[in-house]
């Protein structure tokens, strides 16, 4: 649990950040909260012999609400997250399921940046990002440009974001409707054995706008565009939500791991998604 | 002189046996202030840590360590070839097996220890590791333990002879190569005729599974040899400090008292710190080859991966009765796993520790007990978690038999039990597998803990849970877990209990100082439990000081006497006799003291709280703080000066702690998500030392049951590699898993310890495993479910309500 050596960074703005990573390609990464990478250098599986801390870089760490968007800063902690009244006013979804993520000290610590860049298919705020259509902001040495959350993940640690490339924030649309983030896990701290973000329009009886993401149950997030067809449009009853589990199902692909064989996820995942699409419902 | 405060006062001021005081311990810990092996820092200290296989089963062709001897900061690499002329590359185990130091030619599990890199700090030497090329030849792996026993793959060419049969082990003769042992208790023939003639038989086969104690602080250890004046001090996190002396000894051939072992703060042991590991031997290897004091600490994956795991027991039962459910036999079978190495610690006599308790709390007339040992590509050990030896799986096993009976004859668990339990007058009770219990009141804690509960209620709560079920209304099912263990602890007698021939007998040593205050210094060591405090309230109430006056020291071989340490509840039983016995040789003295200086005869003065009166005449007395002085200041004809003693306490017998549980539980059926929504425990410890020490000790001893029970395992795949090597994928409970726990208790003291105290620390343990388990199995009994095992994690429960049909 000792890491391999490596030289310590601590640029004061993302000019410096960029050169060092230009400078050294993939031997350079950023670290924000550090509680995805430090371990994995600790276990040696990650050789990062230059890792460059983006604490002292300013404007990464604002929550700016809006009419109809929210801002998020890379460096903004799940304790904020957590913490922050107006947003938790405008996206109840971000605290709900903020709160599910490992424990309290790991949450001081731990950015929604870092969740998201290091594109491990445990962390849970992928899934929310692509529930909520975030767009990713990133920078690199050519100038700044968008990714939407729902094109970001391409495999397990693999996402759009070039080696040289930093991600400096989201944005998502300021949610509408009931909303619910449902995760089964082992224990406190642990990642999810299936996990289920919905946002959910109620107009009258029916549905008039749904959005379903899973997560860990697939090497990406999957946001699953045939659930949300299943659920527009009905009265979001039984058939509907048997219809939407039965396509979500279709779109992830879960590997046996501790937690269990895949019969087991692809059922759990189910029963999850069931809880979490009536819950946010019962709240539309 | 007129005595100023009342008796009762003058026993609170005492803080003797039977009052909540306060832990003397935790100041210094709850503001980190304790001293742990990793805290020890000494001048020149270099760092060792070891290249480990990433291989179950390999032939080791070869080890480059040129490379590594490159690397800044590495200053030596020890190898097995190194060890060889000094012949510590293999070492003696607990269990009369041996293990390698280094592997010396192959390795027999992942993780196991290849070379050991001394480094001027621990980076350099994760640096070193890094670097040593080693050449391996990937063997056939075996981690199934009856494969093992059919496999042409020998584990262990060292136990072989040239025809490559299998030699006689320390515990008789092997029939495979891959067989350690065969241990027999009971009648075997008349068990077999009984359960074939019998009118009822119920079968079960049960797997308790491979897990581990995980104590939060890992193994480690500073060795630091001085060669100016040759002697060897050792610190590490020992359970056992004076065995550990012993054996450094007789291994190493440095005389004993050369030797000084030190024991200091140690976070929890839980049966992981009583064996000898490999590290501590390099550490000490690597301080006489450096003339430098050398620190070893293992990190997570190391303790988990490769330090002492626990169980592993493939149990095979058959359990007869008549109709009526009076039990009429016990039969068992035990393939017991115990990896590479047979590094059990248990007393020599016992390979399979007191598994011979699965009788239980049961007057079961006949029964036989059989376990073999089977060697594996895993990681050895087999030691004793938060229980003594084996009892926890003996326990597990009664109590899930008594389940599996109660479905056959269709009868309620509790009645089943309360019908076969040992009745009051029947103590001592001689059991069918050799033991000769103590004392207990099994009748009584069990009916307190029902009506506790509310038994009947419950039941018929849970029978309405099963209707609304059927009928669509819920998806909870509900289980009522059930146990009643009887514990075997405080070994023991030396006529029967020693550990490589050292018996387990233990001490305690007290030197009142003329103002009336004391030390007191025991051969045991605290790991947590709260010594400090407990022993010097026994202390306190034998010699009339108070507990605050009496300082506690243990786990300094070069102070403290004799002993065989801590595992096995066996403190308070042993040792904590032994500071009973001692303060009885205080009060002796005190009694001659006290008469010259009253002037009347020695039987004319008694003790009375903290002082000697003069019968009949209670104004006339000597406090203990009079008489402390006097020992030292006065000429006193025919007495030494002094007030001192030591006791050494070879216990006449074992101690059977008891209790009755009670747990109930929800069960998610499409989830497998467990709630427990109540857990009840009685606990029976006979003389009670400090209510809210034992408190503490059953809320931590039903946690880790919890967590053993619902999943915490050690987990390998077919290749040996070791899965659960985190504690991502290890279960370690948090505050946020663990549910209230009512405690309860009945006293039935035992009547051959000086106090009538029996040991507590492990009774939860062992009582929580089958009660949480029963719970979760109870849930199903009216789908059909006999038996599963454990651990009961989510998946393995959502699998049987799977195969039982719930999810269609």
């Amino acid at each position: 649990m000792i890491p391999a050596a490596f030289d310590y960074y601590r640029p004061k703005d993302m000019e410096a950040v960029l050169s060092i990573l230009v400078e050294h390609g993939d031997d350079a990464r950023v670290m924000a909260g550090g509680h995805s990478l430090i371990p994995m250098m600790k276990l040696r599986m990650a050789d990062v012999p230059h890792l460059i801390d983006l604490q002292d870089v300013p404007d990464l760490s604002d929550i700016v609400v809006s009419a109809d968007s929210i801002k998020i800063g890379a460096m903004v902690t799940q304790a904020e997250l957590i913490d922050n009244a107006e947003l938790t006013k405008a996206a109840p979804i971000l605290r709900e399921a903020a709160l599910q993520i490992a424990d309290p000290q790991v949450r001081y610590m731990g950015t929604i940046g870092g969740n998201v860049a290091n594109g491990d298919p445990g962390n849970d705020m992928p899934g929310l990002m692509q529930c909520l259509d975030a767009t990713f902001h990133l920078v690199g040495p050519d100038g700044t440009r968008d990714v939407a959350a729902r094109d970001f993940y391409e495999a397990a640690y693999m996402t759009d974001r070039e080696d040289d490339e930093v991600l400096t924030g989201v944005t998502i649309p300021t949610p509408q409707g009931g909303y619910a983030y449902e995760k089964q896990k082992r224990k406190i701290g642990d990642y999810a054995t299936a996990a289920a973000a919905v946002q959910i329009v109620k107009d009258g009886d029916t549905c008039t706008f749904a959005s379903v993401a899973m997560t860990n149950l697939s090497d990406t997030p999957i946001y699953s565009a045939d659930a949300v067809e299943a659920l527009v449009g009905t009265t979001v009853d039984d058939a509907a939500i048997k219809a939407a589990i039965a396509a979500m199902l279709e779109d992830i692909d879960p590997s046996e791991d501790n937690r269990g064989p895949i019969a087991f996820k692809n059922h759990v995942a189910g029963v999850i998604l069931r809880r979490t699409i009536e819950r946010a419902w019962s709240r539309a | 002189m007129k005595d100023e405060i009342s008796r009762e006062e003058r026993v609170d001021n005492l803080k003797g046996m039977g009052c909540s005081r306060k832990r003397v311990e935790d100041a210094r810990f709850t503001q980190g202030k304790g001293n742990y092996v990793d805290d020890v820092k000494l001048d020149g200290m270099l760092f060792g840590d070891f290249v480990r296989s990433p291989y179950a089963h390999a032939n080791i062709k070869s080890i480059d360590t040129e490379a590594a001897l490159k690397v800044p900061g590495v200053v030596a690499v020890l190898t097995a070839a190194d060890l060889e002329p000094l012949g510590l590359h293999w070492m003696p185990t607990l269990a009369g097996d041996k293990q390698m130091v280094l592997a010396d030619g192959k390795v027999l599990y992942q993780g196991q220890e290849v070379a050991y890199v001394i480094a001027e700090d621990r980076y350099a030497a994760a640096d070193g590791i890094e670097a040593v090329e080693v050449e391996y030849e990937e063997l056939q792996v075996v981690v199934d333990p009856f494969e093992a026993l059919k496999s042409d793959v020998i584990l262990r060419p060292d136990t072989v002879d040239e025809n490559g049969k299998a030699v006689d082990g320390a515990h008789g003769p092997r029939n495979h190569p891959n067989h350690i042992f065969t241990w027999e208790a009971g009648d075997k023939d008349p068990t077999e005729e009984v359960i074939a003639n019998a009118e009822i038989v119920a079968e079960e086969e049960m797997y308790y599974h491979r897990t581990h104690p995980c104590p939060l602080e890992t193994c480690g250890c500073v060795a630091s040899m001085d060669k100016v004046n040759g002697k060897l001090t050792l610190w590490g996190t020992f359970q056992a400090p004076h065995a550990i002396r012993t054996i450094v000894s007789l291994i190493s051939g440095i005389e004993e008292h050369n030797i000084r072992v030190i024991s200091p703060d140690i976070g929890g042991g839980f049966g992981n710190k009583v064996g000898a590991y490999p590290g501590y031997v390099c550490s000490v290897v690597a301080s006489i080859v450096t003339g430098k004091p050398v620190k070893w600490i293992e990190d997570r994956m190391d303790n988990l991966m490769t330090t002492a795991f626990a169980r592993d027991y493939w149990m095979k039962g058959k359990i007869s009765a008549t109709p009526e459910g009076k039990i009429t036999g016990l039969h068992c079978h035990v393939t017991a796993d115990h990896g590479g190495f047979d590094a059990c610690a248990d007393p020599t006599k016992f390979p399979a520790g007191f598994m011979n308790i699965c009788t239980g709390s049961y007057d079961i007339p006949t029964a036989y007990l059989a376990v073999d040992g089977v060697y594996t590509n895993k990681a050895p050990g087999g030691v004793s978690y938060r229980c003594s030896f084996r009892v926890t799986e003996a326990v597990y096993f009664i109590e899930r038999m008594i389940e599996v009976l109660a479905i056959k004859l269709d009868m309620d668990a509790a009645e089943l039990r309360r019908i076969n339990f040992i009745k009051k007058e029947q103590f001592p009770y001689k059991a069918a597998l050799g033991w000769e219990y103590d004392s207990g009141d099994y009748h009584t804690a069990w009916d307190k803990a029902l009506k506790t509960v509310d038994y009947d209620g419950l039941r018929a709560e849970q029978a309405q849970r099963v209707e609304d079920f059927k009928a669509g209304k819920t998806r909870k099912l509900m289980g009522v877990g059930l146990s009643f263990f009887t514990e075997i602890v405080g070994a023991g007698p030396v006529k029967n209990c020693d550990i490589l021939g050292m018996g387990m007998f233990d001490s305690c040593e007290i030197r009142i100082h003329p103002t009336g205050s004391a030390i007191a210094r025991l051969g045991t060591i605290s790991q947590g439990q709260g010594h400090a405090t407990t022993f010097a309230q026994i202390l306190a109430t034998e010699i009339g000081l108070s507990a605050d006056s009496i300082t506690i020291e243990e786990g300094d071989t070069d102070t403290a006497p004799y002993g065989l340490g801590t595992y096995g509840s066996r403190s308070t039983p042993v040792a904590g006799a032994a500071a009973a016995m001692v303060g009885r040789k205080i009060r002796a003295k005190a009694q001659m003291i006290a008469a010259y200086l009253l002037e009347v005869h020695d039987d004319d003065v008694e003790f009375d709280v903290d002082r000697f009166v003069v019968k009949g005449a209670p104004e006339r007395f000597k406090t203990m703080k009079d008489i402390a002085f006097a020992a030292y200041n006065q000429a006193i004809p025919g007495i030494e000066p002094g007030l001192e003693a030591v006791s050494y306490y070879d216990p006449p017998n074992m101690t059977y702690p008891f209790g009755a549980y009670v747990c109930v539980m929800d069960i998610d059926v499409d989830t497998g998500v467990t709630d427990i929504r109540r857990f009840y425990a009685l606990d029976d410890c006979g003389t009670r030392i400090n209510p809210m020490v034992i408190e503490g000790q059953i809320h931590g001893g039903l946690t880790e049951a919890l967590a053993v029970a619902l999943g915490q395992e050690i987990a390998y795949d077919e290749m040996g590699n070791c899965k659960t090597g985190t504690l991502m994928d290890f279960f370690l409970p948090t505050a946020w898993e663990v549910p209230n726990y009512e405690t309860d208790y009945t006293v039935t003291p035992s009547p051959h310890h000086p106090i009538g105290a029996k040991g507590v620390g492990e009774s939860p343990h062992v009582g929580g495993v089958p009660c949480f388990s029963n719970a979760v199995q109870d849930a199903f009994r009216a789908f059909g479910l006999t038996h599963t095992n454990m651990p009961h994690d989510h998946w393995r429960i959502w699998k049987t309500a799977n195969e039982l049909g719930l999810h269609d």
